[in-house]
């Protein structure tokens, strides 16, 4: 179903290209041995080159190009084995050298694809039209003085993959499930961190209006947006102020805008005429990236299982629905915890329980996979209980809120409170007469044909054995003994 | 006992091998030339405290039986290379009392083979120059005078390490070469200059100017001097991408005066309008004496020669604009800037006061040539320009060993002469800046004199990393030339 905003003279859609910067996983920076570690004191790790002294020059890191043909296996993109690092040129207190080497005509990546998960289960392919590898900047701090800015190096030099969309993109909520599916995917490969909080995942939004069917409008580029749910609201909000420039008579220029999220719009922050001249050419300090094949063939032995493939796996091998899938897959821990618990098991029940009762949990408690009371062997096992008819289903529920508070074992906490399910005929019989000989009119509207005075008797049973009477032998003792 | 300060450097090594002087009284010699000379101004900044100090622990050194291939050698550092703790400047103002915390690795490697710092030449601002004016620091005086006495250019960027070691002021010198830094000057000076093929030596450390191009080299009193100064500073280095992973020769062994059967070309279109009579006679004894040694003269082409002026300077100020955007006041160097100054006053202030004209110039160029628009015209056909003239050369080394051509267009000129004019300057490179652009290996030696009595360098251009056989010819063409002038009042 597309996405259309309705103006004043009639629809527009939105189109959409997203340029999203992620900061490599490396110890040591793109072009120095300097660390890339979050948090030091500012200005800790900076190297001689990072800080542009005379007569420094850049070696580039193999790790961070290796990253970087990783990710673009990831996704599913062209390896150019042959790249150029380029040379960007602007004037800036955090930019120490006077440029920033980044790659131009000639990226690491070319052209990939990028499967999205919408939240009905429908997928949508967004094209990726290329991936480069760039230096990060220094932070500029503003606020430590009423006269100076203050500069920190630590980032300046530290590793980007720059990863450009194509306008393939028609909605907010495509806008989230590229940047929800994209982080998987770099998260799976281990290729960066994703953390759009901590800034190692930063996003530019590129969004214009047209009439359904129309060429593409005049694109307004919204710089440095910080979550997901931010780029979604950006992006609404800079199309529906297109909208209204247009329908006003009015012309969209193309620009620089920022997102200002307190205030809920974006505002023009530099338009075409102020934009930079960056006068990019070769470094000549740098040789051209080359690969062979083998070196290419080498990293992609080393990839992992990643979220599309997952995904069709858990489908055929357990017989999940796609969307079930789809929830296991988004993040990589919580595929590996269902896989744990699905190990030997009933997969589809396996994924009810992870999905329905765990994840529930967990977002009502506010608290990630990775910080689940309850572990994968710990939930396996609340499954075999009930598998095994040691617990009925009820009883499990319960047990597992006692997981979820104290982590315990749940074979413990079955043993300790004496939760075990009554499968003793003798003990059930007897609970059944106590119950039968307490209630004789009862027993005769059922024998007079009123059957759903059956579930009566079955909830009675159940309360006086403590919820603990296997439910199924309650019921077949009852007609046996009612009805038979 | 002799003028130690005349002494070659191969003599001064065999010297101190054999224990005839120490490396203290070698560098005390240098360092009282230096005071003599002062008005030359071959220096920015003198260190006899660092000197002495190195000339005994070379002498220490040798006493304990070791010694490196430059033991004890007193030298000139062009002030372009960073110097631990040494101020480094580039002859700029917006370096100024820059003191680098690290050693570049040429001076590294000289200074780990035994050899000793006089001081920090004097050159033109960021090495862009051909006349050694462009210094913030003041020109340098040539110590050849012609008829009239006047002072003269050494020749640039590398002339106060031209000029030290022609007034015996250094056993040698560093210098860096882009469009002929080392062999120019060299030429002017009477001495022998060799820019090596690109990736010899590593740039690490050396202020750059404009990456693809610049190279350091040996400036010396002899042609076995470069050689056994090359050794020592040559090599790869994994701190610069862009040094030849490859081992470094012995280059004095090459130098077996041999020549016979060798080929040597003569490109027809360095035979250029104007040419002054007495170049192209230096030139035209040069054919004869290389001929008269057993080597065979072929006429060669060079068809794009005509066009190299042009591109270099197009790829240098281009590379050199974004070279020095990192001299902005920020982190060292010069900071100009008034109170409620914003950062773009900071930059426009310090820039404007740190760099002269010459570089501001270059500057300037080289930042219209890749903006937009004019990139594809200027900057990248420029490259494809430059792929041709390296196009020439390969051919052209398909038939022969060598190239011979007159260095520079003219001997050393007057101070202040062509300083109205930039591209009359420019012109002093036309010679020099094909070799650079195709980045090979090329040696000035003296072979004549000016009849103004001035010094006349002939060219030797070899092919990637094949010094040998530039150092071999050029021995050679030494031996024959025979060149003994000396500037008055350096007469051996």
């Amino acid at each position: 179903m597309s996405y259309i905003l309705e103006g004043s003279t009639g629809p527009w859609e939105i189109v959409v290209g997203l340029e999203v910067h992620c900061q490599v996983i490396s110890k040591s920076k793109l072009f120095s041995g300097a660390s890339t570690k979050f948090g030091n004191e500012p200005n800790s790790n900076v190297s001689l080159v990072d800080a542009a002294m005379p007569g420094m020059l850049p070696v580039v890191n193999a790790e961070c190009v290796r990253q970087a043909v990783k990710t673009g296996l990831g996704l599913k993109a062209k390896i150019n084995k042959e790249s150029v690092f380029a040379r960007k040129n602007y004037f800036y207190a955090d930019l120490p050298q006077g440029y920033q080497i980044s790659q131009f005509d000639k990226p690491i990546v070319g052209e990939g694809t990028i499967i999205l998960d919408m939240p009905d289960g429908s997928t949508k392919s967004v094209g990726i039209e290329r991936l480069h590898l760039e230096q990060d900047a220094g932070k500029s701090m503003h606020d430590q003085d009423p006269k100076y800015s203050h500069i920190d190096l630590n980032r300046s030099g530290v590793a980007l993959m720059e990863i450009v969309s194509m306008p393939d993109i028609r909605s907010p909520e495509e806008a989230g499930a590229y940047l929800t599916k994209l982080r998987a995917i770099v998260r799976y490969l281990g290729t960066c961190d994703g953390n759009m909080n901590e800034g190692s995942m930063r996003c530019d939004a590129n969004v214009s209006v047209r009439r359904p069917g129309e060429g593409f409008g005049t694109r307004c580029e919204i710089k440095n947006v910080n979550s997901i749910r931010f780029v979604m609201q950006a992006i609404e909000i800079e199309a529906k102020r297109q909208i209204e420039v247009i329908e006003g008579g009015g012309e969209i220029q193309q620009e620089t805008r920022l997102y200002d999220q307190r205030l809920g719009e974006t505002r023009s922050m530099r338009s075409k005429e102020m934009a930079h001249d960056y006068r990019y050419f070769p470094d000549p300090d740098l040789l051209p990236l080359v690969f062979d094949d083998a070196f290419i063939s080498e990293i992609e032995k080393e990839l992992p299982e990643l979220p599309d493939e997952k995904k069709a796996r858990f489908m055929r091998e357990n017989g999940l629905s796609a969307y079930d899938a789809g929830v296991l897959v988004a993040e990589k821990e919580k595929a590996d915890y269902y896989e744990v618990v699905a190990k030997g098991r009933d997969g589809k029940l396996a994924a009810n329980w992870v999905i329905t009762n765990l994840f529930g949990a967990l977002n009502k408690a506010e608290v990630g996979i990775a910080d689940s009371p309850v572990t994968a062997e710990n939930l396996g096992k609340l499954i075999d209980l009930i598998s095994d008819d040691t617990i009925s289903g009820r009883i499990a529920k319960d047990v597992f809120e006692i997981m979820i508070e104290t982590g315990g074992d749940p074979e413990k906490i079955v043993e300790e409170k004496g939760l075990k399910q009554i499968t003793d005929t003798g003990a059930i019989e007897t609970a059944i007469d106590e119950v039968i000989a307490a209630n004789p009119d009862k027993v005769e509207e059922i024998r007079a044909g009123k059957d759903k005075m059956l579930g009566w008797f079955v909830g009675q049973v159940m309360k006086s054995t403590g919820g603990k009477a296997n439910p199924g032998m309650v019921n077949k003792l009852l007609r046996d003994k009612i009805l038979g | 006992m002799t003028d130690l300060t005349k002494l070659t450097l191969a003599e001064a090594r065999d010297g101190l091998a054999k224990g005839d002087y120490t490396s203290v009284e070698l560098t005390e010699a240098h360092l009282k030339s230096m005071d003599a000379h002062r008005n030359l101004n071959a220096y920015i900044t003198e260190t006899p405290e660092k000197a002495m100090e190195m000339a005994k622990a070379s002498d220490a050194k040798r006493a304990k039986g070791s010694a490196g291939k430059m033991e004890g050698l007193p030298i000139a550092v062009k002030d372009l290379f960073c110097t631990e703790g040494v101020q480094t400047t580039a002859a700029s103002h917006i370096l100024e009392g820059f003191k680098p915390e690290y050693e570049s690795t040429v001076t590294s490697n000289l200074f780990g083979n035994g050899a000793v710092m006089l001081g920090k030449a004097n050159l033109d601002e960021f090495a862009m120059g051909s006349s050694n004016t462009s210094s913030y620091y003041g020109n340098v005086i040539n110590p050849w005078k012609d008829k009239s006495g006047k002072d003269l250019v050494p020749g640039g960027s590398s002339g106060g390490s031209a000029a030290a070691v022609a007034a015996n002021m250094a056993l040698a010198a560093t210098g860096t070469d882009t469009g002929g830094s080392i062999r120019q000057p060299a030429s002017y000076c009477g001495i022998v200059g060799l820019k090596p093929t690109y990736g010899r030596c590593s740039r690490w450390g050396i202020v750059a100017f404009a990456s693809s191009l610049d190279q350091a080299g040996p400036m010396t009193k002899t042609v076995r001097d470069a050689a056994i100064m090359l050794g020592s500073m040559a090599g790869h280095d994994a701190k610069d991408s862009t040094s030849a992973p490859i081992a470094v020769p012995d280059f004095e062994a090459a130098l077996t005066g041999d020549i016979r059967g060798m080929k040597i070309g003569i490109p027809k279109e360095y035979r250029v309008d104007g040419m002054p009579e007495e170049i192209s006679k230096l030139w035209d004894n040069g054919v004869a004496m290389l001929r008269d040694a057993g080597a065979e003269v072929v006429d060669v082409t060079l068809p794009h020669t005509k066009y190299a002026l042009g591109t270099y300077y197009i790829v240098a100020p281009a590379e050199a604009s974004s070279n020095l955007a990192r001299y902005d006041g920020l982190r060292y160097g010069q900071r100009v800037m008034d109170d409620g100054d914003s950062l773009d006053d900071m930059y426009m202030k310090s820039r404007a006061a740190g760099f002269g004209k010459e570089v501001q110039r270059r500057i300037m160029i080289g930042t219209y040539v890749l903006s937009a628009g004019y990139y594809d015209a200027y900057y990248n056909k420029a490259l494809k320009v430059r792929r041709r003239i390296y196009q020439d050369f390969e051919g052209a080394f398909g038939q022969v060993d060598a190239i011979l051509t007159p260095t520079a267009p003219s001997a050393a000129f007057a101070i202040g002469e062509n300083e109205g004019d930039p591209v009359k300057m420019y012109l002093n490179d036309v010679f020099t800046v094909p070799a650079s652009l195709a980045g090979l290996p090329g040696i000035s030696v003296p072979t004549g004199l000016s009849a103004e009595g001035l010094p006349l360098g002939l060219q030797l251009i070899g092919k990637p990393f094949d010094e040998e056989t530039v150092l071999r010819v050029g021995g050679v063409l030494e031996s024959a030339a025979n060149f003994t002038a000396k500037p008055a009042g350096q007469e051996g």
